[in-house]
């Protein structure tokens, strides 16, 4: 970025994953299910219709054995700023009823469930598959009801579900230094599920416009990089790796193209913003 | 006295044979009526769609029948606004055929989305950022308009016109006709052009994303553009189609020859226009988000480089050559092939900006998306016809139609 971005009111929360820690254990996952109440199916096998708000891929250098090397990318929404930075993500753009948004203040991109009507063209938008139908109402076996999160609503059927960054931690964390008077959370005070759960510390969280959480540097080291980034999406979903073959599978490059140059050209034109 | 329903000095089949085509048209329309209770009862996992298709047979249907009922829109700009008096002899048609064109558009999308019930959030909470409030407002505002053409026609059911109040105001609305039509025009360029947008806007997606002009993608143009050319092709097809069915000239040849020329003319500059965009689209859009033209035809088992070649030369420009050369107008099988051809041309392109898009893979690690109709989803997409063959059956049986019926078969 050519202006250092300051320490201001406005936050914007994002996430560093830093691939070569994943060992793709799934624990984000689980932890995810648990704390949002995303329902599953008895029968889990047609991944198409799967509902979960992040997902392990896992992708390899297409080497034969013994050099063949495996990565596994934790996928959740990537919570697009769009083209201009302005919270013209693909999806908040294109949604009838504006029953997803972008909230300024925190650059979450919010999804109103009682508003939504499944039209699914926000789902057609979203070039990262974060967005998931509700193709069956929810059901949970009969004790398992008590574990559902009392903060967080169940969807029914025939609505759009995404990746919310835990909003509902914020929204409580926020609430919690209102009562004791203050205006700012520490970065410990509000973390998402996967965050947490991660056994091998491989995702950060906080708020990127913040120097004093770790995502701010991490998100500016040199091996950090995004999914998808030649589309002028934006996600505040940023990735590290070390191998440049890792790196090479985040985006398309034409044959000759060199990944690295494309990217800083990219990143200096949505700095301009 | 009882007055016929039939209007006068025209034949139609003996009741029996009417009742027993209605009775088989009827038994696909409740096989389809079944299967939208289905879906409506237990939901979309009734239908094929899954996380990575959304968007699926459907909203193709969708575009391609509002696409097909653009002959409405155009050919009433072209004989009420521009004083074309050769097309009066098929604008009542190109009515009624827009007409089932949108009502059936309007129906499939209440059928597609998840929550049938809240469908009217589209109007209430309205994001006007969204190519798909627009086509919402105008669709329902144009159906609207299309009712309101359709009615005097309804009113001329000599029964109908019996009624002294109806004779008056379907007199009354004939007058005012030319008010509609420019409403329609109006509102047509901005709902076919919105159509377009749809998939226009999703810069996320290279293979749908146009730059273009302010807020509207090219798409958004190409549209409106093709709807009005290919859609009196439709038109007219249908027309050939009745005319062979009732075995009776109902048009006079004036009006398609007028027809089949302009058809053919905006079919011709649509396809440059079409063959340019493409093109950009190729050599620059694709190229900067890291995709060349062949990432988008390769790899998979259906989507070939022959899609391409089969909308724009096989499905565009031959037909455009033959509609706009006197002697392929003038040869009647010529021309339906001609019409045939555009037809499919727009429905490919429609298929392209719903289907293809959706499949072709985006990430590195993925891999092109395949999707198959479920019996429910086809017997839908099938009711919208089974629906207008009743309708076109009904209003050629009981209304007054074609005008120039009855001087064109003199023997009956
Ligand atoms: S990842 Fe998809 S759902 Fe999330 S903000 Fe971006 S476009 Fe929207
Ligand atoms: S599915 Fe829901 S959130 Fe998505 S665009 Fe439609 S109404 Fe908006």
């Amino acid at each position: 970025m050519t202006q250092q971005p300051q320490h201001t009111k406005t936050k914007r929360y994002g996430m560093v994953i830093d691939l070569d820690k994943c060992t793709g254990c799934g624990a984000c996952m689980v932890a995810c299910y648990a704390e949002n109440n995303v329902p599953f199916r008895q029968d889990e096998s047609d991944k198409m219709r799967s509902l979960n708000w992040i997902r392990v891929m896992k992708v390899d250098n297409g080497k034969p054995f013994p050099d063949t090397q495996v990565c596994y990318i934790p996928m959740p929404c990537m919570q697009c700023d769009g083209q201009h930075m302005e919270g013209h993500s693909p999806c908040v753009s294109v949604c009838p009823a504006v029953a997803t948004d972008y909230d300024q203040t925190t650059g979450i991109v919010s999804q109103i469930y009682t508003r939504c009507f499944g039209c699914r063209y926000c789902m057609a938008a979203c070039p990262y598959h974060a967005r998931k139908f509700n193709w069956w109402d929810p059901k949970w076996p009969a004790d398992m009801e008590k574990y559902l999160n009392p903060d967080v609503s169940a969807r029914m059927r025939g609505v759009v579900e995404k990746c919310s960054f835990c909003y509902h931690r914020y929204q409580k964390a926020r609430d919690k230094a209102y009562v004791e008077g203050r205006e700012e959370l520490h970065e410990d005070e509000y973390q998402t599920a996967c965050a947490q759960a991660c056994p091998t510390n491989a995702i950060a969280f906080g708020d990127l416009h913040n120097p004093e959480h770790a995502v701010y540097s991490l998100s500016r080291s040199k091996t950090a990089f995004r999914l998808l980034e030649r589309l002028n999406t934006n996600p505040k979903v940023y990735y590290l790796s070390s191998k440049s073959w890792v790196r090479r599978k985040a985006d398309n490059y034409l044959e000759g193209e060199n990944p690295e140059q494309i990217r800083e050209k990219a990143r200096k034109a949505a700095a301009t913003h | 006295m009882t007055t016929p329903a039939i209007p006068e000095g025209v034949k139609r089949c003996p009741t029996r044979q009417f009742t027993l085509w209605l009775a088989v048209v009827g038994a696909v329309l409740l096989w389809g009526v079944y299967a939208m209770f289905l879906i409506w009862y237990k939901g979309l996992n009734q239908t094929g769609m899954n996380d990575a298709y959304g968007f699926a047979l459907w909203i193709w249907a969708d575009l391609a029948v509002i696409a097909l009922g653009g002959g409405a829109f155009f050919t009433g700009f072209l004989t009420y606004i521009i004083g074309k008096k050769e097309l009066k002899s098929i604008i009542n048609y190109a009515v009624i055929i827009g007409f089932i064109c949108y009502s059936s558009a309007l129906l499939i999308l209440a059928l597609d989305i998840g929550q049938p019930l809240r469908g009217w959030f589209i109007f209430w909470h309205a994001n006007v950022h969204s190519m798909l409030t627009e086509v919402a407002f105008c669709l329902s505002c144009y159906f609207a308009v299309l009712t309101i053409e359709f009615i005097p026609l309804v009113l001329e059911n000599p029964k109908l016109d019996r009624i002294p109040f109806l004779h008056h105001l379907s007199h009354n609305l004939h007058e005012v006709m030319a008010v509609f039509a420019a409403t329609g025009v109006f509102l047509s360029f901005f709902h076919q052009g919105s159509l377009g947008g749809v998939a226009g806007v999703l810069y996320g997606r290279p293979f749908a994303f146009r730059e273009g002009l302010l807020i509207w993608p090219w798409t958004f143009f190409l549209f409106t553009w093709s709807a009005a050319a290919v859609g009196p092709c439709f038109t007219m097809l249908i027309t050939w189609l009745t005319e062979k069915i009732t075995q009776k000239k109902l048009v006079r040849p004036e009006a398609f020859q007028l027809l089949a020329k302009i058809s053919g003319w905006m079919l011709l500059t649509y396809m440059i226009a079409k063959i340019a965009d493409t093109w950009y689209w190729a050599a620059v859009t694709a190229p900067s988000k890291g995709f060349s033209l062949m990432d988008f035809y390769s790899n998979n088992p259906v989507y070939g480089i022959w899609i391409l070649i089969a909308e724009l030369v096989i499905c565009g420009i031959v037909p455009a050559l033959i509609l706009i050369t006197r002697k392929g107008r003038e040869n009647k099988k010529l021309l339906v092939t001609a019409a045939i051809l555009a037809v499919l041309g727009v429905c490919i392109n429609r298929w392209v900006m719903v289907l293809q898009v959706m499949a072709a893979p985006l990430l590195p690690f993925h891999d092109w998306y395949m999707y198959m109709p479920t019996w429910q989803e086809v017997a839908t997409t099938i009711l919208p016809v089974a629906y207008g063959a009743i309708l076109i059956s009904l209003a050629h049986r009981y209304l007054p139609v074609f005008p120039h019926e009855k001087e064109l078969n003199p023997g009956q």
